[in-house]
């Protein structure tokens, strides 16, 4: 070092020197996150092997002994000979190909079916509207309320020169999506009332009664208020009044759903710093001015994502209404695989099945993911 | 005049006994007393309006409302029971107790191992292993994306789609698995096995006696005596002794092709298999990430801190760290372990007859709705109040003690 002279003024650039070898690259990043010890290496070798197999014998499965059609008999019957012999060696998606119509739309008229695809489209796009923050405003409660008219009115018909359907003949998806989506629009400001309730100190007799209801409700399953629904209401009207099945199955949906989400919301509003309440006081707002300007629009930001998590449990819920009856997604599968044909092929009806639900539920734990992150940046600063 | 500086409320409840209630809309203790009034008379008004209709319904279709059908015989058949049970001549009352043990059977074993597979899946996911923290983080995203009823369709469906009896699977010839269910050995009961279970108590309540021995010794020496060898001793040695003194008996009853089907050994049902599987797949995802959040929540400053002042890794991990986690993980596992209470209510779907299923076989059979539905709510009540007592009150014992 001594022999190297030390030149004032003028700065050199040093050099971009390369990492050493075995730093960066796959090589280097496979030792350190595959092969780093052996117990690690021995789980990575055991692991590959256990996935290549699986995978090559579901590829084998699922593609390459696949049976996508079957043949037709002159009366329309499937001839699921081929798909028979194929069992256990190749999937028999045919049976999707024949039956996806009816599980996805149930047993609503076969030239109608433009109308609940619609509205499924309609339903997807009013999640999308409402998962994106530029439309979190007060005017998004009237697309809901619009797009959701105009779902029952595509549902329904009897008027534009729709033909009517009866509820009777709703299946499929469709029903999911209402029981889900309706529920959780009625569910919501029951559980913010059932809050504020449960929070409330000047009220004693009123917050007893809303800690009963979340306590009760919450405390049973989901099925056993479901059958309250189906067996017990009927006891509950006057004679001669006569509710649907379709609809007692929304009310116990949204009394099941309003117990929860109001703990979601108390969650939201225990959060809140209590001088935000107090500030409002000190500007003489009444009760409903200070929790509807103040309180709730801080309350409701902060628990958005556990209930984007609430609502994909809800979502998943509604496959119980097969247990009372109702013609859901679920359902409709089970109501496929009566067909004699196609009896014995369950397992492919169920994976589809489980497709569908799961592009709801990823797109959904996506979105509240992000989310999430993207709200928690704001409080991180 | 020094009460008007004073802060409003706590000059309210100071004054509150002299203060007396003025009628008026402007005070805020006679409209709330109103506003209670209207809420809590409307609901009486309307819990009112549905009693009565109830009332005349039943009326009209002759049911008798009451427990009193609890007596006659049941005439169901029941595939598994914990308890006797003859559907000629047992009652409703036992059936529906049979149902209490089934749901609280399937949901005992099922806590135990959705812990075990939640945790082992949840310390997958922070594994360095770059492949294995992918496997399990697909496995939880994957298996909480379906709803549980399919998974248990699912389950089922493979279950019955099984070779029959005598193409069961084996596991060399000991344990079957067939469209039949799984066929496992079984253990001959003897009274030695009674005593040994009966030495392993005695030698859990002398190994807690040594060890509070110890921690008096600890006191008053700063020398701790070794708990282990005591203990090993108490807990493994005193059980074989009394297992060998009474003869060391060790029989097992094996499954056996017998005809078309099996006999001996133990029988686990097809139904309550698919049900335990569904339930322990799906609530293991859930458990996973409460375990991967508690662990994570510990800070590693905190396995520095232990290392620094010179404990090793296991009082670290059961004196530190684990006391830390735990705080985190309780909460939500309590609600995990009610949820997979509840969520075996859906054995209805796949005809495993737990206390939903019997309910609903008797209500249909007896037109008791209402009471059929009271006895569903009231155990899951009792069993979701109990479980949170519990864990309310463990939670407690660990929790943060602050000033």
């Amino acid at each position: 070092m001594g022999d190297t002279a030390v030149t004032v003024g003028t700065i050199e650039p040093v050099a971009r020197s390369r990492p050493p070898p075995g730093i960066v690259g796959p090589w280097a990043w496979a030792r350190a996150n595959l092969f780093n010890s052996w117990l690690s290496t021995a789980i990575t070798l055991a692991l590959v092997y256990i996935i290549l197999r699986l995978a090559v014998s579901l590829v084998d499965w699922a593609f390459v002994h696949a049976i996508w059609h079957v043949p037709y008999s002159d009366k329309g019957v499937p001839d699921t000979s081929s798909c028979q012999r194929a069992k256990g060696i190749g999937a028999c998606w045919a049976v999707i190909a024949d039956k996806y119509r009816l599980i996805l739309f149930g047993r609503y008229p076969y030239d109608e079916q433009w109308r609940p695809a619609i509205c499924v489209a309609l339903f997807i796009g009013l999640y999308v509207v409402s998962a994106m923050r530029r439309f979190w405003r007060k005017e998004l409660v009237l697309i809901w309320i619009g797009t959701l008219t105009v779902i029952g009115v595509l549902m329904w018909g009897g008027v534009f020169g729709l033909t009517p359907v009866s509820e009777d003949y709703w299946g499929g998806l469709p029903i999911t999506l209402i029981l889900a989506t309706f529920g959780l629009a009625f569910a919501f400001p029951l559980a913010i009332l059932v809050a504020l309730g449960r929070r409330s100190t000047s009220m004693p007799a009123v917050r007893m009664l809303c800690v009963l209801y979340v306590e009760l409700i919450r405390g049973v399953p989901l099925i056993s208020v479901l059958f309250m629904a189906s067996v017990m209401f009927p006891l509950f009207m006057p004679a001669g009044v006569n509710i649907d099945k379709l609809l007692r199955a929304q009310i116990a949906f949204i009394l099941f759903a309003g117990a929860y989400l109001a703990e979601v919301v108390r969650g939201g509003l225990q959060a809140l710093p209590k001088g935000q309440a107090e500030a409002g006081e000190a500007l003489g707002l009444t009760y409903w001015q200070k929790t509807g300007l103040i309180i709730l629009p801080q309350a409701l930001r902060l628990v958005i994502p556990p209930l984007v998590n609430t609502f994909i449990g809800f979502f998943k819920d509604t496959s119980l209404v097969l247990i009372i009856g109702l013609f859901d997604l679920l359902t409709m599968g089970k109501v496929a695989l009566s067909d004699p044909p196609w009896l014995s092929f369950a397992t492919e009806v169920y994976i589809a099945l489980a497709i569908v639900y799961t592009a709801f539920c990823f797109a959904m734990s996506k979105y509240s993911r992000g989310l999430e992150r993207e709200l928690g940046r704001a409080h991180r600063r | 005049m020094s009460d008007a500086v004073a802060d409003p409320r706590t000059a309210g409840a100071r004054l509150a006994p002299k203060r007396r209630l003025r009628l008026s809309w402007s005070d805020p203790i006679f409209r709330s007393i109103v506003w209670q009034v209207i809420i809590v008379g409307l609901v009486v008004a309307v819990a009112w309006y549905l009693i009565g209709n109830t009332n005349r319904n039943l009326a009209a279709r002759h049911i008798a409302t009451g427990f009193a059908f609890l007596d006659r015989v049941a005439g169901i058949p029941i595939g598994e029971s914990l308890l006797p049970y003859n559907p000629a001549v047992s009652t409703y009352g036992r059936a529906l107790l049979i149902g209490i043990l089934n749901t609280l059977e399937v949901s005992a074993i099922g806590v135990v191992l959705a812990t075990i597979l939640g945790t082992l899946i949840g310390i997958g996911r922070l594994s360095a292993n770059w492949l294995l923290a992918r496997l399990t983080a697909f496995y939880v995203e994957t298996v909480r994306d379906i709803p549980l009823l399919l998974q248990l369709l699912f389950w089922y469906t493979i279950l019955q789609g099984l070779p029959g009896p005598r193409q069961a699977l084996h596991l060399s010839h000991i344990a079957f698995l067939s469209n039949r269910g799984l066929k496992l050995p079984e253990l001959i009961w003897h009274p030695a096995h009674t005593g040994a279970v009966i030495a392993f108590i005695v030698g859990a309540i002398g190994t807690r006696l040594w060890v509070l021995r110890a921690r008096v010794r600890q006191d008053a020496t700063g020398a701790r005596p070794a708990t282990w060898p005591v203990a090993l001793a108490l807990l493994v040695g005193l059980p074989l002794v009394v297992w060998a003194a009474m003869g060391a008996p060790f029989q097992w009853d094996l499954p056996a092709m017998r005809g078309f089907n099996f006999r001996g050994g133990g029988t686990v049902s097809p139904e309550f298999f698919a049900l335990l599987l569904g339930l322990v797949v799906y609530t293991a995802a859930y458990i996973a990430e409460i375990v991967r959040s508690g662990i994570q929540a510990v800070p590693l400053g905190q396995w520095e801190a232990g290392t620094a002042l010179g404990l090793g890794r296991g009082p670290i991990l059961r004196r530190i760290v684990l006391p830390q986690a735990l705080r985190v993980i309780i909460p939500p596992m309590t609600s995990q372990y009610l949820n997979l209470t509840k969520n075996s209510s859906l054995a209805v779907a796949i005809g495993f007859q737990d206390v939903v299923s019997l309910a609903n076989t008797t209500l249909n059979q007896t037109g008791q709705a209402i009471e059929g539905i009271a006895y569903i709510m009231a155990v899951y009540l009792t069993i979701s109040l109990s479980i949170s007592l519990f864990m309310n009150w463990y939670n407690a014992r660990i929790a943060l003690v602050e000033r």
